[in-house]
């Protein structure tokens, strides 16, 4: 098999450009944790920051590029390119937030970034996965990196709990992915995604059908727990409570990102001929995990869990567009999660600065009267709450017009209705939050620490991202269905 | 079309945002200046509305002031505006109330006075927005920004119960509007497929013509989240608790402005693109509106909170704006549209009266007064024009109004007519059976013997009211002369579709709606387009 006979040329480096500079920082970062005096740490952080930089600049090579390298082991596209660069973005802004939050918390050691730098390549690798193995050895990349940021405050037991339960059930998850390889591998014969689809157009494939189907039932059972569909997504609240909120941030985003990456990725682009036998599926995945998340959430009084369960939801109003499978949807699959990663890690640093050392405040009645105190954060809360309920002018609302558009334009109506229904629900528990942030009296002063200049310029992208999105988005799709095109 | 060489109508709708924005400069503590700011920036706005007025032509059925650049536009959106003789009024009801309510709001908010004016023209923006969008997204978001201010407005500088009454006047409204959302994009898929055109512009989409089936459905939610806004019977249980719970200014612009937002919607948006659905729903939303009329006064009659009272006479009011609209003749839409401009006057002035009675006494039981009339003798005459307006006495403009919706009702069904009426002879009886509580009798409270009078502010807050008052019921040609050719148009419009779609089947109808076109005064104007 020639997939142990790789060749490449040197130019093949230039597609994995992001991950090659990435790799380079977190090495660098390895051997400087070793060297510098603890009172010096932040420059780790620093490097970081350049890191991520560097790694957005390096994505010049892939702009309008379409090409496939190491033996079509991996592919730079516009698809894989719009994911990486929000992949990018995701992790410049995680290092951004960390910079001051774990030195608060005490987790500014080296490795803390290291690993965000090498989960950060495994959501690339997944992202310009040519091959079912890229995916799966970037998803692997990925995880593992993960499962040790969530428990790296080794001395909470939260901490080690979600690590634990998150390694565990992870763990499974990957082994249900491997098998849906397999399977796959044996109904298709061949692991390159464009040549599964080739050979589904080309020979009869018929025989192999039930074998495909299961294996990719399978599939769709490993990225499910990835990005957390309803019923796979037990961990979640637990892992997104226990985990250093940073880490929580770039989970919900991230992973979320680089999973669906990889899940459009398959089942548009190696396995279309499957569409009709999944739509079902995808419909009954789509309305539980929207509804399950909603509904849960509305009973939650720790934000982390809330935005957990809001982040379930979140994925279900995705798998509607992915439901519909039209190019509107597909594009607005990207949208909608280009739009997530600015509210949601908007509103998690907003969560962090909250905070301070050994008191995180993350009861949502903590938040009593914050509007009082630092109006100017409570109104970037409060536009990252309308935004996360769906409120014009904010990206959220476009991403959902966006998504329920697909839906309508598919003709599925009744999804459209039970996810506008879902968002109405959802606006109750957001807008709670902003009940305690104004409409409470404040019980006592927070008497938080200084805010850490980096994670406000975080929460600035975020709110520019969100505003910008929701009132002029024609930019925003025309780059999401430019990134498409190809697929169709 | 702009007729100085200025978007005029832009600058109508943001010029408050852009006052907001202003204000959010100045610092906190000067609360008497930023009062003042944004007392000169409601004025300031009220004046640049008033060109609207002088400058809208009245032979002209067809939008004016239209402006019109692409926003989204792979997906034929467009930042698109104008008005007609109906929407005009509404904005000029805006752009006035807002100055009273600014006004009233001197003494009655005392903390976090900066972010209250902020939201206060933040909700006035998304008001007018509301009026004047010609395209359905557009609208959507304007009608959805509405209300963001509108429940920090009420749950921020409100009573006791605040907290409650934003969240159920959030999600009530909300959840109307995203179905209608839904069928907003159906329609742009629908009408796309059918022409070949994919556009969320109004003026194209009337002309849609939907399938009969698909019409019921879309109208159905449309209606829905007009309904709840307006609030029809039985979808109003969110407004008493959200009136008696706001600050007295958002009670008037909820009041004045927000509901009218619903009623609006029917004769802008739910009626000309779904006409065959929407005459066909006559009789339901008529029944309804009548169970509004009745129910409300009924239950306004018994209530012993002043401003409850006022808020369920809202229903009451409302009724009679659907009723007169769903009578799809000259006089019952006029009527209506006078009844909406009647309803924000009168009824924001009884809120602002009730507002300043609290601020003295601290109370709006009705039992805790009595004898008012001898302690505040301008207060009570400003409080018995106000109340004779509200019950429509002629001479006054609440008359004006119902009288026509009255007339047009009893044209197209005198069966509802006669039962609408008995709303007026209702709300004479809560209205001066309180009135003669609060005003007449003995002084049985102490406290009340001091209360101290209207003072200048207040008093100026209420002289604009009263004008407009004598003004609408006296010289009701002055405004109807604006709005004559757009109601003829519309109703022209509305029933020639509706002929159109129903001739095919031959004669399937009853004869039960009131189909026979009228032609509008003016014949050559019946296009619809831009008038210069």
């Amino acid at each position: 098999m020639d997939l142990f006979h790789v060749q490449f040329a040197a130019a093949d480096l230039l597609v994995i450009a992001p991950e090659m500079v990435l790799t380079g920082f977190a090495l660098l970062i390895l051997l400087m944790s070793v060297f510098i005096r603890t009172e010096q740490r932040s420059f780790l952080g620093y490097t970081a920051v350049v890191g991520a930089l560097a790694a957005l600049a390096s994505l010049y090579w892939g702009i309008g590029t379409e090409t496939s390298a190491f033996g079509n082991m991996v592919r730079i596209d516009p698809l894989s390119f719009f994911f990486k660069m929000m992949i990018a973005i995701i992790c410049l802004l995680t290092v951004l937030v960390s910079l001051g939050y774990a030195k608060r918390e005490g987790i500014d050691f080296g490795e803390y970034y290291v690993l965000v730098l090498f989960a950060t390549v495994g959501m690339m690798l997944m992202a310009s996965a040519a091959n079912l193995l890229i995916i799966f050895l970037g998803l692997e990349v990925m995880s593992i990196s993960i499962y040790i940021l969530a428990g790296i405050m080794r001395d909470d037991t939260r901490s080690v709990e979600a690590a634990f339960k998150y390694f565990l059930l992870g763990a499974f998850a990957s082994a249900f992915l491997l098998y849906g390889i397999a399977l796959v591998y044996a109904a298709t014969g061949t692991l390159d995604l464009a040549g599964m689809s080739r050979v589904l157009t080309e020979k009869s494939w018929i025989s192999g059908l039930p074998l495909l189907i299961i294996g990719a039932a399978l599939l769709i059972v490993g990225f499910g727990f990835k990005i957390a569909l309803v019923p796979f997504h037990m961990w979640t609240p637990d892992v997104y409570e226990g985990a250093p909120t940073s880490i929580t941030a770039f989970m919900a985003t991230g992973v979320k990102a680089a999973g669906f990456a990889a899940f459009v990725r398959v089942f548009f682009s190696a396995l279309p001929a499957l569409q009709p036998y999944l739509k079902e599926i995808m419909w009954i995945l789509a309305v539980a995990t929207m509804t399950v998340g909603n509904i849960i959430a509305l009973s939650q009084s720790n934000i982390k869990r809330m935005l957990a369960y809001s982040s379930i939801a979140h994925a279900g109003y995705i798998l509607v567009a992915f439901t519909a499978g039209n190019e509107l949807g597909i594009a607005s699959i990207l949208f909608y999660l280009l739009a997530y990663v600015f509210m949601n890690i908007g509103a998690f640093t907003v969560v962090i600065l909250l905070g301070k050392k050994g008191k995180e405040n993350t009861l949502i009645s903590d938040y009593a009267g914050i509007g009082y105190h630092h109006p100017l954060l409570a109104i970037a809360m409060a536009i990252f709450m309308f935004s996360l309920a769906g409120i014009p002018p904010t990206a959220g609302f476009m991403a959902k017009f966006y998504v329920f558009s697909a839906a309508v334009k598919a003709n599925y109506y009744w999804l459209a209705i039970i996810g506008v229904l879902n968002s109405a629900v959802a606006a109750y528990y957001y807008l709670r939050v902003l009940v305690y942030i104004y409409f409470r009296e404040p019980e006592r002063n927070l008497a938080i620490g200084g805010f850490s200049p980096a994670a406000v310029l975080a929460i600035i992208i975020s709110v520019w991202g969100v505003l910008n999105m929701g009132i002029l988005p024609s930019a925003f799709l025309a780059l999401a269905r430019q990134s498409i095109k190809f697929l169709l | 079309m702009n007729l100085v060489g200025l978007p005029i109508l832009t600058v109508v709708t943001f010029f408050p945002l852009a006052g907001a924005i202003m204000l959010l400069l100045l610092p906190r503590a000067k609360e008497e200046l930023i009062k003042r700011v944004a007392l000169i920036i409601s004025l300031v706005e009220f004046g640049i509305s008033l060109p609207l007025f002088i400058w809208f032509d009245g032979g002209g059925a067809g939008m004016q002031f239209t402006e019109r650049v692409p926003w989204i536009a792979d997906w034929g959106v467009s930042y698109s505006i104008g008005i007609d003789g109906i929407s005009l009024l509404l904005v000029l009801l805006t752009t006035f109330l807002t100055v009273l309510c600014i006004l009233s709001s001197w003494r009655a908010v005392d903390r976090l006075v900066k972010e209250y004016m902020i939201a206060f023209l933040i909700l006035e923006t998304g008001m007018i927005g509301v009026l004047v969008s010609l395209d359905l997204i557009l609208f959507y978001v304007f009608w959805e920004v509405t209300l963001i201010p509108m429940y920090l407005i009420i749950g921020v500088w409100g009573g006791q119960r605040r907290i409650y009454a934003a969240l159920k006047f959030f999600l009530y409204t909300m959840a109307g509007s995203v179905l209608m959302l839904v069928a907003i994009i159906a329609l742009y898929f629908l009408n796309g497929k059918a022409t070949g055109e994919y556009t969320f512009d109004l003026l194209k989409l009337y002309q849609a013509g939907l399938p009969v089936q698909t019409q019921y459905l879309m109208f159905a939610a449309f209606a829905l989240a007009f309904a709840i806004k307006v609030p029809m019977f039985p979808f109003h249980t969110w407004l008493p608790d959200a009136h008696v719970e706001a600050p007295t200014a958002g009670s008037v612009i909820l009041a004045g402005i927000l509901l009218k937002l619903g009623t609006y919607g029917f004769i802008r948006f739910a009626i000309p693109l779904f006409p065959v659905a929407a005459f066909k729903a006559v009789p339901i939303i008529s029944i309804l509106a009548l169970i509004g009329i009745i129910y409300g006064a009924l239950v306004s009659m018994m209530q012993v909170d002043l401003k409850k009272l006022v808020a369920f006479s809202s229903v009451s009011h409302l009724g009679f704006v659907m009723l007169g609209m769903f009578a799809f003749n000259v006089q019952g839409v006029e009527g209506s549209v006078y009844q909406m401009l009647n309803h924000g006057v009168s009824t924001g002035a009884l809120f602002l009266l009730v507002g300043m009675v609290y601020e003295r006494r601290h109370t709006r039981l009705i039992a805790d007064f009595g004898g008012l009339s001898r302690v505040m003798p301008i207060f009570a005459t400003f409080f018995m024009i106000v109340t004779l307006s509200s019950i429509a006495l002629p001479g006054t403009n609440g008359f004006v109004g119902e009288f026509l919706i009255l007339l047009g009702t009893f044209k197209a069904n005198p069966v509802y007519g006669i039962l609408g009426a008995t709303g007026v002879i209702l709300a004479a009886a809560y209205m001066l059976w309180m009135f003669q509580r609060v005003m007449f009798g003995a002084i049985t409270h102490e406290e009340n013997r001091r209360l101290k009078d209207l003072n200048t502010r207040e008093i100026v807050t209420l002289i604009p009211i009263v004008v407009m008052i004598v003004w609408m019921g006296v010289f009701p040609k002055f405004f109807f002369k604006k709005m004559d050719l757009s109601v003829q148009h519309f109703l022209y419009d509305v029933k020639t579709r509706y002929e159109a779609a129903m001739t095919p089947p031959g004669a399937v109808q009853g004869g039960t709606s009131p189909a026979t076109v009228e032609a509008p005064g003016s014949k050559p104007d019946t296009k619809i387009g831009v008038k210069e």
